[in-house]
């Protein structure tokens, strides 16, 4: 007997919670407990007086799970708002910082800081034989660059995953 | 706003918050808690052989009164043996509060003595849970327990509370939410999808009525509604397992309950059908069997309290969120505002009627008074005896459970107290304390198995203990019968374990806890037997044997669609593939 799994398609969501301890747990273990994916979460307090915080989930599934994942979440009593950016009407934006440390000397140094200019890359850190690359933007350019360092000496990645809002003058 | 510890508060947020009966074991970490309620004589507290027993307790208490059911247990073990039961409310949707003592705030994290992570491990089996820190906290959070536990779909609240936190000062205050901050479900249904679901109904030839669970916690106007409804559109009623008594089992529109090991007539009905109308259930893999051939030409509408048990696991073209009584009153208003008559559903009632005729619930057996009893004559004669006694039934989990809820007949809601999500053997003997706790002078029998009976049996001492007149009547057949049963159907009938060896003597045993034993050896003691079971003051134990090897049809075998029921034990066969072994 063999296993079946089905394709999915990427959503990103925009989660409104309580800043409470155990919430973040609450929603990593919701995913875990019914089997959804998780591509990246960030999360961090938006609000003046720390009430609430905004968790941005990318996430993998057949578009039923994906409403399943959305229901799901919006029933958790710390959840205050569910929004799957990817049906919000208006396109949205993602975002991705990258930091990404290349070591060598000679020509792949340079090669290195060729490529970081092309792709807008900033500068961080450096010693003679080191650089860190600061990088921001949706997750596919950051996959690309950090690809090209990888021929270039990288020893080292740091990403922060995906925080996303949709377009045009509306609040969540 | 006064100034009182952390215990008091939990003692007076419980007596503001009208409850009446505690379920609880006391240990170190909560008898700050323990001493509070001492000095408060209007809440009964029951004390349990063990924690788990105090949850299923609660349960029957629930279910069987339509309140809250309260739990007080301590840290460590006392959180980590109340988990089962928690699990069990959370499946089954059962609106309780447990609250466990924890270490104190400057221990937790050093595991301390009796110290686990109990927000950790009950995180994912209850609706919400909290830990308190601060005692200025425990009345606000007490008091919005209560309400997360019984509104919405109804679910269990942990409360954990640690012991310094209990003993520290604070200010107890009663919040006057008028609607909590986050979670606020969807009570009322959308006026567009009521007017959608009558213009449904009204247009179908072989609608059924598939109702469940939420019927019976929307409380007994649900039911009455749901009566109503049926009257008004003519159409038959199945339900799950949850849902027994919310239709009356002697109305001639009853089908019987559907799924796995329910009646032919009503899985073959949901298989034909032209319009499901779902009622506070939710296609649950016993009641759906194979989902590709799962009620295939039908249009449904799903009517429930919970969003995301809609288009969950079976795809519906209406879904209708909110409560089910009010769901229910406002299609019954509906239907009446647009002048809908009953359509003639004759011919859908003919076919109905010829899925009747194959009588799916009949079983062979001998009539000499020496002949060994058929499990479901033994249901049977106990309905019989209890007519008109408005009994309340719990059960254990296994065959007997099956036969019970085929056999035995309800006509109101909250009679019938079983472990239907999560399946917990164990569950049946102390919900009947619970229930009996509740309804001290009603008759509370839990229909038990033999095996499942002994994993809370301890709790004989606690019926002594408050000279409850529980009734246990075990249909005993020596086997775990269900494990039986699939091992015969898909392991070619190697019974690996689950032969019940070593049983005690039941009669002894009830005689060691001051109960009345009794033993049923054949058909012709049954009906004295049960009798005198009845009639008998004080709990009652009855050793019912019943036929070793008989097994629960109809039955839809695993990974089959409801057209493929095996009616009678000669459908079976030996062995299974590896797809439907995988299923549950």
């Amino acid at each position: 007997m063999k296993i079946k799994t089905e394709a999915g398609e990427r959503h990103v969501l925009a989660i409104t919670v309580d800043n409470e301890a155990g919430v973040l747990a609450k929603i990593t273990g919701l995913f875990t407990a019914r089997g959804y994916n998780i591509e990246s979460l960030t999360v961090a307090d938006i609000s003046s007086d720390h009430a609430l915080s905004r968790i941005t989930i990318v996430t993998n599934g057949p578009p039923p799970i994906i409403d399943q994942i959305i229901a799901q979440l919006d029933r958790l009593v710390p959840v205050h708002r569910v929004v799957d950016l990817n049906d919000a009407g208006e396109a949205h934006v993602e975002r991705e910082i990258a930091l990404v440390k290349v070591a060598g000397t000679g020509d792949k140094r340079i090669e290195a800081l060729r490529m970081a200019d092309v792709f807008r890359a900033k500068v961080v850190d450096t010693t003679l034989s080191s650089f860190i690359f600061e990088i921001t933007g949706n997750s596919d350019k950051v996959d690309r660059f950090i690809a090209l360092m990888r021929e270039c000496g990288l020893v080292e990645v740091g990403r922060t995953g995906v925080v996303a809002i949709a377009r045009g003058s509306e609040a969540l | 706003m006064t100034e009182m510890s952390g215990a008091d508060m939990v003692v007076q947020a419980l007596v503001d918050l009208g409850v009446d009966t505690v379920f609880g074991y006391p240990g170190g970490a909560v008898l700050p808690i323990y001493d509070a309620l001492y000095k408060h004589p209007t809440i009964k507290h029951i004390l349990v052989r063990h924690e788990q027993a105090a949850t299923h307790a609660a349960e029957g208490y629930a279910r069987s009164t339509g309140k809250p059911g309260v739990v007080l247990v301590t840290s460590g073990p006392g959180a980590t043996n109340a988990v089962t039961g928690i699990t069990d409310a959370l499946l089954d949707s059962i609106p309780m509060v447990v609250l466990t003592g924890q270490v104190p705030t400057t221990l937790i994290g050093t595991d301390a003595f009796q110290e686990c992570d109990t927000v950790g491990i009950t995180r994912h089996c209850t609706k919400h849970n909290y830990l308190v820190m601060d005692p200025d906290r425990l009345g606000p959070i007490m008091h919005e327990a209560f309400h997360i536990a019984t509104h919405g779909r109804p679910g269990p609240v942990v409360i954990d509370i640690p012991k310094n936190v209990q003993v520290a000062t604070g200010t107890y205050s009663v919040p006057e939410f008028i609607q909590h901050n986050s979670y606020r479900p969807q009570v009322e249904p959308d006026a567009d999808a009521i007017a959608q679901a009558v213009a449904m109904i009204a247009a179908a030839e072989r609608p059924i009525f598939y109702t469940g669970g939420g019927v019976i916690n929307a409380g007994p106007d649900a039911s009455a509604a749901l009566r109503q409804l049926v009257a008004l559109t003519g159409a038959p009623v199945t339900s799950t397992l949850m849902g027994l008594g919310a239709f009356p089992s002697d109305d001639d529109k009853w089908l019987g309950m559907l799924g796995m090991h329910g009646t032919f007539e009503a899985n073959m009905a949901m298989n034909r059908a032209d319009l499901i109308i779902a009622v506070g259930a939710r296609f649950d893999d016993r009641v759906t069997g194979r989902l590709d051939a799962f009620s295939p030409d039908s249009k449904k509408i799903h009517i429930d309290i919970d969003r995301s048990s809609i288009n969950k696991i079976v795809p519906v073209d209406l879904a209708v969120v909110g409560d089910a009584g009010r769901a229910l009153d406002a299609i019954i208003a509906g239907w009446q505002a647009a002048g809908h008559k009953a359509r003639d559903l004759g011919e859908w009632w003919r076919r109905v009627d010829g899925w009747r005729a194959t009588r799916c619930l009949d079983f062979p057996e001998k009539k000499e008074p020496d002949a060994d009893i058929m499990p479901q004559r033994a249901v049977k004669a106990l309905f019989d005896a209890t007519r008109g006694m408005d009994p309340i039934i719990t059960t254990e989990v296994g065959q007997h459970q099956m036969w019970a809820a085929q056999h035995f007949g309800f006509a109101a809601p909250n009679r019938w107290l079983t472990s239907g999500g999560l399946g917990t053997m164990g569950y049946g003997f102390p919900a009947a304390v619970g229930a009996q706790i509740a309804h001290p002078d009603r008759l509370v029998i839990c229909i038990a198995g033999e095996a499942s009976l002994q994993m809370n049996i301890q709790e004989m001492g606690t019926v002594s203990q408050y000279r409850l007149p529980v009734k246990i009547f075990i249909l005993n057949n020596e086997w775990m019968g269900m494990v039986r049963q699939w091992q015969e159907l898909t392991y070619e009938s190697r019974y690996s374990n689950s032969y019940s060896d070593s049983l005690p003597d039941f009669v002894k045993l009830a005689d060691a806890y001051g109960w009345t034993g009794l033993r049923i050896d054949n058909l012709g003691q049954l009906e004295d037997g049960i009798r005198k079971m009845i009639e008998t003051p004080g709990p009652v134990i009855v050793d019912c044997r019943v036929a070793q090897l008989a097994n629960c049809f109809p039955m839809i075998p695993s990974g089959a669609a409801h057209t493929d029921m095996i009616l009678q034990p000669n459908d079976i066969t030996g062995t299974m593939d590896d797809e439907a072994k995988a299923l549950v």
